[in-house]
């Protein structure tokens, strides 16, 4: 676990909602923090090289862009070869999120991949190229569309102890 | 957070400039003093136009988030994929007990024998079980719990 102290978890609560936008961001949460500009720059660079942060970037909007279709692909595949196989449908450029996950007495799945497209369709088609990379180490697979989203709210790092 | 806009835009909303910033800035950003004007210069931008287009893409939807990106498990947080099987009479009340644990991040509604998914977030990784363990008793319902057990690299850019 990487610990971090509290300079940097004070410049993770002033940033996880988003760099301001203004010439000089950094300079502007530094003045915020109390701390100066070569500080903040050099702090969000350490937490980037340990992966704290992944980067630094725009996120779009998939709706806005025309992905609408959305779907949780699962697939069973033989758990020795699961590492390598993940790794190769990660690397697809239209799959989202990409995870070994352990399987349940209801539930034969172990690799999970979020697909993306502009209907159902074009969703479809990706899963059947992805069917033909995992080829015989595939024994089954499905694919949970969304029908509603229940809550959604944002991933925060939470003040405080837990309840 | 906003609600999420999960209509398309109409293409002409964005120019080829907009366009350019959309899928460049999915890279990455600069940790430098002046980073909008470096990385205005690679699009053919000053770094005030860029900001501009970016204020307008924000406003009309086509970006959800500009800044860095942390990884939560890094952070100190632990987080486990959920689900259960909801008898669908049952859905709305026990969609309601779930989502009223503040631990609960999001919550969807999906077409399966597992019909409810939802990703918890707590402080530590004793936090999962324990508000598992709540929802079975309020909800009399197994919650199957799906940890990641590992996270692929992921290449997914959104060409705009």
């Amino acid at each position: 676990m990487t610990r971090l102290d509290d300079t940097d978890r004070r410049l993770i609560a002033a940033t996880q909602a988003g760099l301001p936008l203004v010439q000089a961001p950094y300079a502007c949460i530094a003045a915020d923090l109390g701390l100066t500009e070569a500080q903040v720059i050099d702090r969000l660079s350490q937490l980037q090289a340990r992966g704290v942060i992944r980067r630094i970037a725009l996120a779009p909007n998939h709706y806005a862009l025309g992905m609408t279709a959305n779907g949780m692909s699962v697939w069973d595949v033989e758990d020795k070869v699961a590492g390598t196989l993940g790794e190769m449908i990660g690397a697809l450029d239209f799959v989202s999120h990409c995870y070994l996950r352990p399987r349940a007495p209801v539930w034969r799945y172990n690799l999970f991949a979020m697909l993306h497209g502009k209907n159902r369709t074009e969703v479809e088609n990706k899963r059947t190229r992805i069917r033909a990379l995992l080829g015989p180490a595939c024994l089954a697979d499905d694919i949970l569309y969304s029908t509603r989203i229940l809550k959604k709210t944002g991933l925060r790092l939470r003040d405080g102890q837990e309840r | 957070m906003k609600n999420l806009r999960r209509h398309s835009l109409p293409p002409e909303a964005l120019d080829t400039a907009d366009r350019a910033i959309l899928n460049t800035l999915q890279e990455g950003f600069p940790l430098t003093p002046r980073p909008f004007d470096d990385a205005g210069a690679t699009l053919g931008l000053t770094g005030a136009q860029l900001i501009t287009r970016l204020q307008r893409l924000r406003e009309i939807g086509a970006i959800t988030r500009f800044g860095p990106f942390f990884d939560a498990e890094a952070m100190g947080g632990a987080f486990c994929l959920c689900a259960l099987s909801v008898p669908e009479p049952d859905f709305d009340r026990i969609a309601a007990l779930v989502n009223a644990h503040a631990e609960v991040a999001h919550n969807y509604a999906r077409d399966h024998a597992l019909n409810m998914w939802f990703v918890l977030a707590t402080p530590t990784p004793e936090g999962i079980a324990r508000t598992a363990h709540r929802i079975e008793a309020e909800t009399g319902l197994t919650v199957w719990q799906f940890p990641k057990l590992r996270e692929f690299f992921i290449g997914f850019r959104v060409t705009a």
